[in-house]
């Protein structure tokens, strides 16, 4: 059987997340909520685990400065030494404040960037990717939560929209689950 | 509930100061044969004297600026901050004691005389007159290096720094007894003036009180590298304290969001010094100049582990450690990196000071060790006093809700 799936609109954040919170506590899992903008405090409610993208960053600005370190250990030191203003430049370590600003600069290139095409590749927001937002008013001024019915074993699908439009909803659907992409 | 200084509290300050004492004057023995001594002594009083007003001034204008920015997450933690500033008057007192001595013995000469006959041992070598008169460098320095304008510039100092303690304190408590949105919108416009101030005397505060020891030698970056390392400082010890008091069962109101930003402070204020440091370093480094480079070769040739230790000290350890979200909640690593880092920034002090005044014969011993403690003892009882004369949390702050609540 194909997954179900059931779309709750609110009108209001707080109202989401208020239902949000009154729902959990009733032991409804919530796949996700879509918003125009990010609620605070929505995250640990509806039990989205903590972002691992400062991790990324982290990895990426390592690499960034290897590659700053190995390219000018090559560069500078062995392919072909420059004599700049008679510093040792045969050595690594003693040239090595002459290149603590390159390295840095390297480090937060591949640090920010990294991370930011990270994130658009996790989220399949690059540009030109098809958007899988199932109500485009969520990108306005409407906020919706997804619950899966598979995911809510313990309820069926009516006794879900029951307990959803105790809350203060503006609309209510259950629709086969479509992965958009 | 108020918070007092328990009788163990008290007891362990005092224990501190005593054992601080007993190892100075065992110091002072130890050390009796060495010509060096009155120097030494000396420049310790300046280093601690500096390092802990330090604290104070960098406590002082992070209040300012929560003020000026009208920040509402940091009302929490005000009395904390304003605790830790408290310290400026007695830090002053002690610094104008200890710039009287030096100014009566022409910068702290002590009869040292080399084997050519010239004056040596000062702190400050341009207050003394006989130098002077062979020296066309500092003589140019004039009238910045002279001991009216810098007893005139001093007095404006630490006048402005304590007037604006003692007002911003005043407001603070009288906010809680009257409320309303008036000290608030009064604190916000002296908060700006201060900042104001502040980033001037900051760094010429720097040049009279510590470059000055090197008076030949200038940086024009020299000041906010005191002021990084001041501000540094100061988070660490606001963090500290905070620690202390909610592991008393104080400040309630204070989250693991609050404590999350405070680190963050440490973290941010750490890059600003390292940098900073850097960016003076390399310069000086790369231009290679005999009359610039001489500061930085008296601090490699003579002080290898404490100038390169400190500056890993400073720099790796917090960005290593507070690099993550968990490291910046969790009391035991915020401990740790705090009480190192305070280390790392007192022995970045005594990089400034020693080796312009005591040259390749400093050193840290007993006499290093035990004047830290006497001040350390001397500053967490200046500012616990101050913590427990008012409730710990601010009343009828615009803000208050907005930190109680605060979340991130």
């Amino acid at each position: 059987m194909a997954d179900r799936v059931i779309y709750a609109m609110y009108d209001d954040d707080d109202v989401l997340k208020d239902s949000a919170k009154k729902l959990v506590a009733e032991g409804v899992h919530i796949s996700d909520v879509f918003s125009p903008f990010p609620i605070h405090g929505i995250d640990p409610i509806i039990g989205v685990k903590h972002t691992r993208l400062g991790i990324v960053a982290f990895m990426f600005g390592l690499l960034g400065m290897t590659l700053a370190v190995v390219g000018f250990k090559f560069f500078m030191i062995v392919d072909w030494p420059m004599n700049i203003g008679g510093k040792p430049n045969f050595t690594l370590l003693q040239n090595f404040p002459a290149f603590v600003p390159i390295t840095f600069e390297l480090t937060v290139l591949f640090a920010a960037h990294g991370m930011a095409i990270t994130y658009l590749i996790r989220n399949k927001t690059l540009p030109g990717m098809p958007a899988d937002n199932p109500y485009p008013s969520t990108t306005d001024d409407r906020f919706v939560m997804e619950i899966r019915l598979s995911e809510n074993s313990k309820f069926s699908g009516t006794e879900l929209q029951a307990k959803i439009k105790e809350t203060d909803i503006i609309e209510i659907e259950e629709k086969d689950y479509v992965v958009v992409k | 509930m108020e918070f007092q200084i328990s009788a163990k509290a008290k007891k362990t300050i005092f224990g501190v100061i005593g054992v601080g004492l007993v190892a100075f004057i065992i110091g002072i023995f130890q050390n009796s044969e060495t010509p060096q001594l009155p120097t030494r002594i000396l420049s310790n009083f300046l280093v601690d004297g500096l390092f802990f007003m330090g604290i104070a001034l960098g406590a002082l204008f992070f209040l300012a600026l929560q003020y000026a920015t009208e920040t509402g997450w940091s009302v929490a933690i005000k009395r904390v901050v304003e605790g830790v500033s408290s310290y400026v008057v007695v830090g002053a007192i002690i610094l104008v004691v200890l710039f009287l001595v030096l100014t009566f013995t022409d910068g702290g000469w002590f009869g040292a005389l080399t084997n050519h006959g010239h004056h040596t041992g000062h702190i400050y070598a341009w207050m003394d007159p006989v130098v002077v008169e062979h020296d066309t460098i500092i003589q140019n320095k004039a009238p910045f290096l002279t001991k009216g304008f810098f007893w005139g510039v001093t007095v404006l100092y630490l006048g402005v720094y304590v007037l604006f303690y003692k007002g911003f304190r005043k407001r603070s408590l009288q906010e809680d007894l009257e409320g309303g949105t008036k000290i608030h919108f009064k604190n916000f416009a002296k908060g700006a003036l201060f900042l104001v101030l502040f980033g001037y005397f900051s760094s010429t505060s720097s040049w009279h009180w510590i470059m000055s020891v090197d008076a030949h030698w200038f940086s024009t970056l020299y000041g906010w590298y005191v002021f990084g390392g001041m501000w540094c400082t100061a988070m660490t010890t606001i963090m500290l304290l905070i620690l202390y008091l909610k592991k008393k069962g104080h400040l309630q109101a204070v989250n693991d969001s609050h404590i999350h930003d405070v680190g963050k402070w440490i973290f941010a204020t750490s890059f600003l010094w390292s940098y900073l440091f850097f960016s003076q370093f390399m310069l000086y480094w790369y231009a290679d100049i005999p009359e610039e480079v001489i500061y930085y070769v008296t601090r490699i040739e003579n002080y290898k582990l404490i100038f390169w230790g400190m500056f890993m000290i400073n720099f790796i350890i917090p960005m290593l450690i507070l690099m993550s979200r968990d490291a910046k909640r969790n009391a035991g690593i915020l401990m740790f990196v705090c009480l190192v880092i305070i280390l790392g920034h007192w022995a970045d002090v005594f990089m400034l000071v020693m080796p312009g005044t005591m040259g390749e014969f400093g050193n840290i011993g007993f006499l290093e060790i035990g004047l830290f403690m006497v001040f350390a003892g001397l500053f967490t009882y200046t500012v616990l006093t101050t913590i427990s004369k008012a409730p710990l949390m601010p009343k009828n702050h615009p803000y208050l809700d907005e930190s109680k609540h605060h979340d991130i």
